[in-house]
């Protein structure tokens, strides 16, 4: 009993909150404005004690492992949700269904815990699905739009097609090997035909979840629809467990088939970053500006994943708790303007230096991170993901991710030159930005300029591994 | 000495000038900040010169190392040789000349100095630092600072301008960043130089990570043909903007050219040797003959910079230790010179609004001391003796002449051709402007430099005559380093 708590504590704390939230929506006894400050607290504490008491260990027969990295990862993602609780405050008050909100957004992160600490294929799936479809109800938040049922209608479609895909991938694996177990899999796996077919299936379902080129086509419209919380959650804390466990998947489990999917990888990772950049370069909204460029982020991902385990996992970890700070500065600044102005266009931002200074510095040190630019976190994050890649000693890959900072860098600085030196007649107006909105740009801030100096963290998360 | 002080005072200086309050405050913070940073470099000169008296003869003094990263084993290990000293006493002069020219700058000036001072942090961090990968770290941080400074602060077509400069110096980094993972995966998983230095690496892979380095630092330093972001990032700019960009900036990839390229990897270097020299060749002869045919005098100074930096590279190229003091020589008086001279061109603007040669004359009745400096700046850009121009340029000449052979001496004697051009577009510009008939009579009732301008111009022509009047000094700083080089290039 007390290994169940221990092990499944983050779990268990989420739960907890999940039905601490339902009780409170049915005594209808609060205002949004203090219920969003209980929920806030109560995900800073749940935060906090993630920290403490990590241990390794399974249980139900090893379909659910924990390790203390496992842990480490669970609370990456658990940073990732506090912050968005704090940034999208402006929007979250306003919504008549704040409870319920926060319910599937708590649910989805569940799915992500029991993803990342899944050891069968089974709970593995049931993880994954939990993972999502609280998800596109959450896209269909904004009731009054109908890109926002757009949105949800096309995510709830493509997942549901790239489940059958997954289910069809599973099966055809225990077809192959007899087993659904991680540990009994590793051994089964011979690069026998079926088990090559069965694996392309099973990638393709995380190809899409982490819109991988050419399984990316649903995420631009859905990240548009979304209202922007939901957005930031999709591209930040989802893409992360879901690479969290990629890579575990890949090398703990299929790494007899390393020689397949390494090319598969690579050429996955090139087309992922070309593509997501050239994209990126033509867009106007900024949510589906930010789509794109998380698409061409995950290229990035993929090539520190080929390179090797220890390598792969360090930069991988290090890299999201880098990239929800950078991606959710950009995502919190551009919320506060859509929510106070209704602009979502990079046009709009022309001239924001002048009236909104504070936001202007919280977007640029977000967006320059994303391009890699030194001081900020994301030049280490980047270049440990470049290194990471390079350890397999396939230098081509470099050299083309490389070009693909350089064409990123283009159009993270058209966002740049709209809010430092274009001019305009009628700039968004100065945004009075609440107290809780501000203290989580400057965490995110604060993340973005300290993650990269303080050294400690990436040789830590490098001890978790071992 | 402490050499984390030369990233903590900028950085304090920088975090002073957010704090400030109004503009009075920014700009005194900012030129005490940069006064100590000058200070500094010079105690750092006469300590250096004191501990080689002593006979210390490590190849880097004051060496410091703190770990940031254990695996990849990324360390602030930092240490400085001469050429360090000297490009560091460079970047002080050239802060407090850019804050003091930019004294009346009135757009943003907190942001301004800011950056302006960011940029003087990635430059001193850049040249103290012997790990490859924190090396590359302050090369990259002066990224954001240009773009800023140019798309913000700048005239004409700036946002072209900065865009083209970001990008292009960011496609140098990928060349750089490459060249250094190679060079880590090979010579035994380590970034530091002094360790990279004891490793030879097979002269096929040097074959490999040569080009990428000395191409991606080239891009920085206006490698023909990679120059094409120089002319018009350095017109864009404000005046500070273009002394740090010509002055400094174009320094740190000359400096890469030597220290990490030439250095770590000289098999690559005497291969690659000679497709350098023609290169700078081509440098130093279009870029004369550019200046010829521009009107805009921050267009003159930006291709002229582009022909005295070919005789860098030219130096390195030619490989003799005459001919690579020569290009190191050449990096410290270029850098002051052409701060100096876009200095003055930034004066001239402030007065007349105007850039093109043929709206300007007779300025000398209105503003005898910034034409002064004008002309003795262009003497010295011309190469005559008494003034660095000459010093460093001669030097790279005698170097280069030591190659006996027909190929090494016709690209000397074509190199040497330029200062006839050069004569021509520099003698000519002055005379336009500061002699002949007078243009506009407003520009003459503009009035002479200010204090502050005056003291800009002082500080920067010391430094010319400095090194012009007793270039021994600065001989002696550099040779023992050109010296180490050569010893690696002779396989010692």
């Amino acid at each position: 009993m007390t290994d169940f708590i221990t092990l499944m504590k983050h779990e268990l704390l989420i739960t907890v909150i999940i039905f601490l939230l339902l009780f409170v929506k049915i005594g209808k006894g609060m205002k949004n404005e203090s219920l969003l400050t209980m929920i806030q607290v109560l995900l800073l504490l749940n935060g906090i004690a993630g920290f403490f008491f990590n241990e390794s260990g399974s249980l139900f027969a090893d379909m659910f492992y924990t390790s203390p990295l496992v842990a480490f990862q669970k609370n990456v993602l658990n940073i990732g949700v506090y912050l968005i609780s704090l940034l999208f405050g402006d929007w979250l008050k306003k919504t008549p269904h704040l409870p319920e909100f926060f319910i599937l957004l708590l649910s989805a992160l569940l799915g992500m815990f029991l993803l990342i600490s899944s050891g069968n294929l089974l709970i593995f799936y049931l993880a994954l699905e939990l993972a999502t479809i609280p998800v596109a109800a959450m896209a269909n938040f904004d009731l009054a739009k109908k890109r926002s049922s757009e949105g949800a209608m096309k995510m709830i479609l493509s997942s549901a097609f790239s489940s059958g895909i997954l289910l069809f991938g599973i099966s055809l694996i225990y077809g192959a090997t007899g087993t659904i177990s991680f540990g009994e899999l590793v051994n089964q796996i011979n690069g026998s035909p079926l088990q090559v077919l069965a694996f392309v299936f099973f990638f393709s379902a995380f190809a899409f979840k982490l819109s991988i080129v050419p399984f990316h086509f649903w995420t631009a419209d859905v990240y548009e629809g979304s209202p922007i919380a939901t957005t930031s959650f999709l591209s930040v804390i989802s893409k992360g467990a879901v690479a969290f466990i990629f890579i575990t998947a890949l090398y703990r489990v299929f790494g007899g088939l390393y020689e397949i999917w390494y090319w598969m990888l690579a050429v996955l990772a090139v087309l992922t970053m070309l593509t997501g950049n050239l994209f990126a370069l033509r867009q106007q909204n900024i949510k589906r500006f930010l789509a794109f460029s998380s698409i061409a982020q995950v290229g990035f991902i993929l090539v520190a994943i080929s390179g090797n385990y220890t390598a792969g996992t360090s930069s991988v970890v290090y890299f999201v708790l880098i990239y929800i700070f950078s991606n959710l500065a950009a995502f919190g600044v551009a919320a506060v303007i859509a929510e106070k102005t209704g602009k979502e266009n990079i046009d709009d931002y022309k001239g924001l230096y002048k009236t909104n200074p504070f936001l202007s510095w919280v977007l640029a040190l977000g967006l320059f991170s994303l391009a890699g630019i030194p001081p900020t976190a994301g030049f280490f994050g980047k270049l440990f993901l470049l290194t990471a890649g390079a350890e397999k000693g396939n230098f081509w890959l470099i050299i083309i991710a490389g070009l693909n900072m350089v064409i990123s860098l283009y159009y993270y600085l058209k966002v740049v030159r709209a809010i430092f030196m274009d001019k305009n007649e009628n700039p968004v107006e100065p945004i009075k930005v609440s107290a809780s909105v501000k203290l989580g740009m400057i965490i995110c801030a604060a993340g973005i300029v300290f993650t990269g100096l303080a050294g400690k963290l990436f040789d830590y998360i490098q001890s978790l591994i071992a | 000495m402490n050499l984390l002080l030369f990233i903590a005072i900028p950085l304090l200086t920088a975090l002073a000038v957010l704090l400030c309050r109004n503009q009075e405050q920014v700009k005194w913070t900012a030129l005490v900040g940069s006064l100590a940073q000058l200070v500094l470099s010079v105690v750092l000169l006469l300590l250096y010169n004191q501990e080689r008296s002593t006979g210390n003869s490590m190849q880097m003094l004051f060496e410091e190392s703190y770990v940031l990263f254990s695996n990849p084993p990324i360390n602030f290990h930092f240490g400085v040789d001469g050429l360090s000293v000297a490009m560091i006493l460079l970047t002080s002069f050239v802060l407090v000349a850019g804050i003091l020219v930019s004294w009346n700058i009135e757009k943003m000036t907190k942001e301004f100095y800011f950056l302006l001072i960011l940029l003087a942090l990635g430059a001193y961090g850049f040249f103290i630092s012997l790990d490859l990968f924190i090396l590359f770290f302050f090369l990259e941080i002066s990224v954001i600072p240009k773009y800023l400074l140019i798309g913000i602060w700048g005239s004409g077509r700036k946002e072209y301008s900065a865009n083209k400069l970001a990008l292009m110096l960011m496609g140098g980094s990928a060349l750089i960043l490459v060249g250094i993972l190679l060079l880590y995966f090979n010579a035994g998983h380590s970034f530091d130089i002094t360790e990279l230095a004891q490793v030879t690496l097979g002269s096929r892979l040097q074959q490999i990570i040569f080009p990428l380095l000395f191409l991606g630092f080239g891009v920085f330093t206006a490698l023909f043909p990679l120059h094409t972001w120089v002319p018009d990032g350095h017109s864009s700019a404000p005046t500070a903007g273009s002394m740090f960009l010509a002055g400094i900036s174009m320094k740190l990839g000359g400096y890469g050219c030597l220290r990490v390229a030439t250095y770590l990897l000289p098999e690559g270097a005497k291969q690659y040797a000679d497709i350098i020299i023609v290169l700078s060749a081509i440098a130093i002869l279009y870029g004369a003959f550019a200046t010829m045919m521009q009107k805009d005098l921050k267009y003159i100074n930006a291709y002229s910079s582009v022909s005295h930096v070919g005789f860098s590279l030219l130096g390195i190229g030619m490989l003799t230790q005459t001919a690579i003091t020569g290009a190191m020589m050449q990096m410290v008086s270029h850098g002051v010179m052409t701060a100096l001279f876009f200095a003055v061109i930034g004066m001239i603007y402030d007065r007349t609004h105007t850039r093109q040669v043929n709206e300007m004359g007779g300025l000398m009745k209105g503003m005898p001391f910034a034409m002064t400096v004008f002309f003795l700046v262009g003497l010295c850009s011309l190469g005559l003796p008494g003034l660095s121009g000459f010093v460093a340029e001669m030097t790279v000449f005698m170097g280069s002449w030591q190659n006996a052979d027909t190929f090494h001496r016709v690209a000397t004697i074509a190199a040497c051709m330029s200062i006839v051009v050069t004569a021509v577009y520099i003698l000519r510009a002055i005379g336009k402007v500061a002699m002949g008939p007078v243009v506009n009579e407003d520009h003459i009732a503009a009035g002479d430099v200010r204090w502050n301008e005056k003291m800009a111009a002082i500080i920067l022509l010391a430094g010319i005559l400095a090194i012009g009047i007793a270039p021994q000094w600065l001989n002696k700083l550099l040779s023992p380093t050109a010296e180490i080089i050569m010893n690696r290039l002779n396989g010692h």
